[in-house]
């Protein structure tokens, strides 16, 4: 079989990745806006409340104990070079609540559900099924898209708070079993380092990765094309695509709220 | 061969529009990636009646279909569908339009993870109907094409033949007023696509359900065009050869993107067209 390219002009390219921001955007103001919009399918939303928010439990109570544990023994070793090994608890408690908490449960999420997500409604596109379902007189988007969206963002939420309290647990074994330090003086230190600014950075940052992992993966399955190997396309595509949005949006986040409450 | 009895058969879907037709195409035209599929297909389906559409593969068959539902839209031109012009209703509009047509894929696009229950139910659990109501009429749909067996189970449990037959029965469940079947025999055995046949024909003879119907399969057409379903015997007869004019059935036979004929068996049969009478010799 000759192997064929094909030269595509980068007025085409551009045109194409326009296209798709386009077609991102309205599926995600439409997901919004289904909200408002009845019939609101709450049995498919609590069905992937279940799948998403369960089912990832696993994953996050392990990485956010080993995070925690990690960023302790890490630190630990500066920290005692210094005389400072009292502030560990300070230290995971920040790094896990303000930042790593609600980007390693997004990236863990992203990975295990964007990719679920945009299989699933690929394998639907090119089955039909979604135009069986629009044919059948039922909004794909409203059934599929939005139960998605709502469930992630809230799950996320949630995943997030038992990760970054794993990641508390974490620490303290490394910091009390390794290094001797007091339980009572770790989770003191811990808990009197937050203020309400931190707390806020790390509430909001898993709604919008939630927001952001469900929009991308359905968006990605929803414009599949090409059969099965379309499907694996849309699923990688899924997976990178939301874990790097993920990455660029915690960073303009994080600028955002340091310029709204100011620097620590 | 006999099929059993019809879900709600009291129950007529035909309705009468205006114009007397239940599908309008007037002048329309599709391209993909600058391959015309389409080019100005004009044609009529009356009320009642059933047309099939021939055509060689990737002559845009379904692609009608899809427009007709308004699953995709055309380039140029106006489709008309039980007096609504589906080219002109945004997605919102047409969904409650939908609810009133009945389609059957190629490949069934039955949902994989729902039971046979849940997908010829799924239109009548969108609607809120009452659970008890939902069952009597899924039960009786399946009946209709001889399935009930098959209520509990998953669509990848059945053959192409029984998936084919459940997607009939998600079709007609609500009663539609028009029927667009995309190749309903094509790949199955013999006694297979007769008793889909049949059904199709009890559809347009006894509900005097409006149809489009994809074909790869002449016989099928033809034995529609020559038989007619019984009520009495619950079977379909052939019809003495004298009044086969009567029986509401046209074909649609489509070249190049354009309709080469339209007419009913007799005009079809008689046709000099060296590519019609190709096509059916």
């Amino acid at each position: 079989m000759a192997l064929e390219l094909e030269l595509t002009s980068p007025i085409d390219v551009a045109k194409n990745a326009v296209a798709s921001v386009q077609d991102y955007v309205r599926l995600s103001a439409q997901s919004v806006g289904n909200f408002f919009r009845p019939p609101i399918y709450m049995g498919d939303m609590l069905q992937q409340a279940d799948l998403i928010g369960f089912g990832s439990l696993p994953i996050v109570i392990l990485t956010g104990l080993s995070v925690g544990a990690l960023l302790a023994l890490n630190s630990a070793s500066t920290l005692q070079r210094f005389g400072g090994i009292t502030l560990i608890g300070q230290l995971v408690s920040l790094g896990m609540v303000t930042e790593l908490g609600p980007l390693i449960t997004g990236l863990m999420v992203a990975g295990r559900n964007a990719s679920g997500m945009a299989s699933e409604l690929g394998s639907m596109i090119v089955t039909e099924q979604i135009d069986a379902m629009r044919a059948l007189g039922t909004d794909p988007s409203k059934k599929l898209i939005t139960p998605r969206v709502g469930a992630t963002a809230f799950m996320l939420f949630f995943l997030t708070i038992i990760a970054d309290l794993l990641g508390l647990v974490g620490g303290w074994a490394v910091a009390h079993l390794l290094f001797g330090l007091d339980t009572n003086q770790y989770w003191t230190s811990a808990w009197q380092i937050l203020v309400f600014r931190d707390v806020f950075t790390g509430l909001v940052k898993p709604v919008l990765f939630g927001f952001i992992i469900s929009t991308v993966g359905c968006y990605y399955g929803m414009s599949t094309t090409g059969g099965t190997q379309g499907v694996g396309r849309s699923t990688t595509q899924a997976v990178v695509a939301s874990s790097v949005l993920i990455l660029i949006v915690d960073f303009f986040v994080t600028k955002l709220i340091f310029a709204v409450f100011g620097v620590r | 061969m006999s099929t059993p009895a019809l879900p709600g058969e009291q129950q007529v879907a035909a309705t009468a529009h205006s114009s007397g037709y239940a599908i309008e195409f007037d002048n329309v035209s599709i391209a993909f990636d600058e391959k015309v599929v389409l080019d100005g297909i004009s044609f009529k389906l009356p009320c009642a009646e059933t047309k099939a559409l021939f055509g060689v593969a990737g002559s845009g068959k379904s692609v009608l279909l899809k427009l007709a539902m308004g699953l995709i839209r055309p380039d140029s031109g106006r489709i008309i569908m039980l007096g609504e012009e589906v080219t002109r209703m945004t997605e919102r509009e047409l969904f409650e339009l939908r609810g009133r047509v009945g389609i059957v894929f190629q490949e069934s696009a039955l949902f994989d993870s729902l039971k046979v229950w849940e997908n010829v139910a799924f239109r009548l659990m969108e609607n809120k109907i009452a659970p008890d109501e939902i069952e009597r009429r899924v039960r009786e749909s399946l009946k209709f094409v001889e399935l009930e067996q098959t209520y509990d189970m998953f669509p990848s449990e059945l053959s192409g033949g029984m998936r084919r037959r459940v997607a009939i029965a998600r079709a007609i469940v609500s009663h539609p007023e028009v029927l667009l079947y995309d190749s309903p025999t094509g790949g199955l055995d013999p006694v297979t696509s007769n008793t889909i046949v049949e059904l199709i024909m009890k559809q347009r003879d006894v509900y005097k359900t409006s149809a489009l119907m994809v074909t790869h399969r002449l016989q099928d057409a033809f034995t529609m065009a020559s038989h007619e379903f019984d009520k009495k015997k619950n079977e379909m007869v052939a019809i003495p050869k004298g009044q086969r004019g009567e029986v509401p059935m046209s074909f649609l036979i489509l070249k190049d993107g354009k309709v080469i004929f339209d007419g009913d068996a007799q005009q079809l049969a008689a046709s000099r067209d060296e590519y019609i009478r190709e096509y059916i010799s």
